[in-house]
């Protein structure tokens, strides 16, 4: 990282795993859960906060010194909205199956907690770069979880990881199919993401103990 | 009775928290204590009840294709449905700042209660994706739009008020360390979700009622997708055997 000086790489590696937006801030749970049935949503949706995030925390950056605290809220909103409406149109105009499949969620990047969280805790306080910095750090932590979840739900629920058979086909029984293995239709409903995540927290607060909350 | 099953698939069914994820960030950073549960449950019914319908208005009468037709056959051809994502969050951030004025203006008990709340709520998710709801899954009218409102604020409320009471109680139990606090409260949601599940099969008994399903086309959320793939999975494997 030569590039960076240290202490701007904390920025991007903090939030991968110790400061981590969905496991430890709590934030954007949203749509974490409800497009991780599939690998290739969740990538997408990674994707689309990368960008809103990145480039929200540079405007929001560049105009902190003139937005008047009263109406911030409103004036953020319409930056995330203006940026979420670009990713809508693009992802209309180029998957469109894909945003089909998105439905509503992808407008919901809008009221995604991290955001706001963000725009709020750091992009109001700092200059451009590290803005820009910490905005790409916390979607990529967001992005992580959300690649993880959509990994073992597609995985374990469909057999499949984006869209490709890697178990084998259930219907010519090739593959792992051959010795009696069963897709586990339970892990496309909606309830499993939620067990998938309190499972990636146990994980991740066992391997670090200081992250433990007493009660 | 369009009324009552639209009200009850809100509640119930199509449970805004354990169904579709929404508003899930205060939903856990809210929830440790019944008395504020409470009142940040009764602030989103409240504002649902007002942003749906005044959403409603807005999407038939300006945003959907061809809507700007009262104005004149020559805007019949426009679609503004791209603005609408900054149009709703727009209406919602100003009612929101508007009811939290009036409301501390005439009733200063009512915002002692519920006040601090209110700022909270205009960056919810329940809020903005119960107007991205009620357009995707295409709300007849306004008073069906209100009622999606109303109902879908209750369902959250009920969620909420559930979870902070259980997380009272489990304060006092023997949970393993890492999964304390964050943790457990997203397993016990994913089992509360899957006890919601039971009531998917609510409004779908009996013969008679299937041509009435059919007809509430409401099939978009992506639950109910999920639930029509593990059908077909299932009756896949059923003819396998």
């Amino acid at each position: 990282m030569a590039l960076l000086s240290k202490k701007d790489s904390k920025l991007i590696l903090d939030p991968l795993a110790d400061n981590n937006p969905i496991t430890i801030q709590v934030l954007g749970i949203c749509s974490a859960l409800a497009i991780t049935a599939e690998l290739n949503a969740s990538i997408v949706m990674a994707i689309s906060v990368i960008f809103v995030l990145g480039v929200g925390n540079v405007v929001i950056s560049l105009i902190r010194n003139i937005i008047p605290s009263k109406i911030r809220i409103i004036v953020q909103l319409t930056v995330v909205a203006t940026l979420v409406i670009i990713v809508d149109q693009v992802l209309k105009a180029y998957a469109y199956t894909l945003s089909k499949e998105l439905s509503v969620f992808v407008g919901l990047i809008i009221t995604n907690c991290i955001i706001m969280g963000r725009f709020e805790a750091f992009a109001l306080g700092n200059g451009v770069w590290r803005s820009f910095l910490d905005g790409i750090g916390n979607a990529l932590g967001y992005g992580v979880i959300l690649i993880i979840v959509g990994f073992f739900r597609e995985l374990l629920g469909s057999g499949t990881l984006l869209g490709i058979e890697v178990l084998g086909n259930p219907v010519d029984k090739t593959g792992l199919y051959a010795f009696g293995y069963e897709n586990n239709g339970f892990m496309l409903l909606s309830p499993m993401a939620l067990i998938v995540v309190g499972i990636i927290i146990w994980v991740q607060r066992h391997k670090n103990k200081a992250l433990i909350e007493d009660h | 009775m369009e009324h009552v099953e639209l009200f009850f698939k809100s509640i119930f069914i199509d449970n805004m928290v354990f169904a579709t994820f929404l508003g899930m960030c205060s939903y856990l950073a809210v929830s440790k204590k019944v008395s504020t549960a409470v009142g940040l449950g009764a602030a989103v019914i409240f504002v649902l009840a007002i942003t749906v319908p005044l959403n409603w208005l807005l999407d038939q009468y300006i945003l959907q294709e061809g809507a700007l037709a009262w104005l004149g056959p020559e805007f019949a051809s426009y679609d503004l449905s791209f603005l609408s994502f900054i149009m709703f969050i727009a209406t919602i951030a100003t009612m929101v700042q508007l009811v939290e004025i009036v409301v501390e203006k005439f009733s200063p008990s009512l915002y002692n209660s519920l006040g601090i709340f209110l700022p909270l709520i205009a960056v919810n998710c329940a809020i903005l994706g119960g107007s991205l709801f009620m357009q995707s899954r295409e709300i007849a009218t306004l008073g069906l739009a209100f009622n999606y409102g109303v109902s879908s604020g209750i369902g959250w409320f009920l969620a909420i008020l559930a979870i902070a009471a259980i997380r009272e109680k489990i304060r006092y139990s023997n949970v393993p360390a890492p999964l304390r606090g964050l943790g457990i409260t997203f397993i016990i949601t994913g089992l509360m979700a899957i006890g919601f599940m039971s009531f998917g099969g609510m409004l779908t008994g009996g013969e008679e009622q299937a041509p009435a399903e059919t007809k509430t086309v409401l099939i978009d959320s992506e639950d109910e997708k999920e639930k029509e793939n593990d059908a077909l999975a299932d009756n896949t494997k059923k003819e396998l055997n």
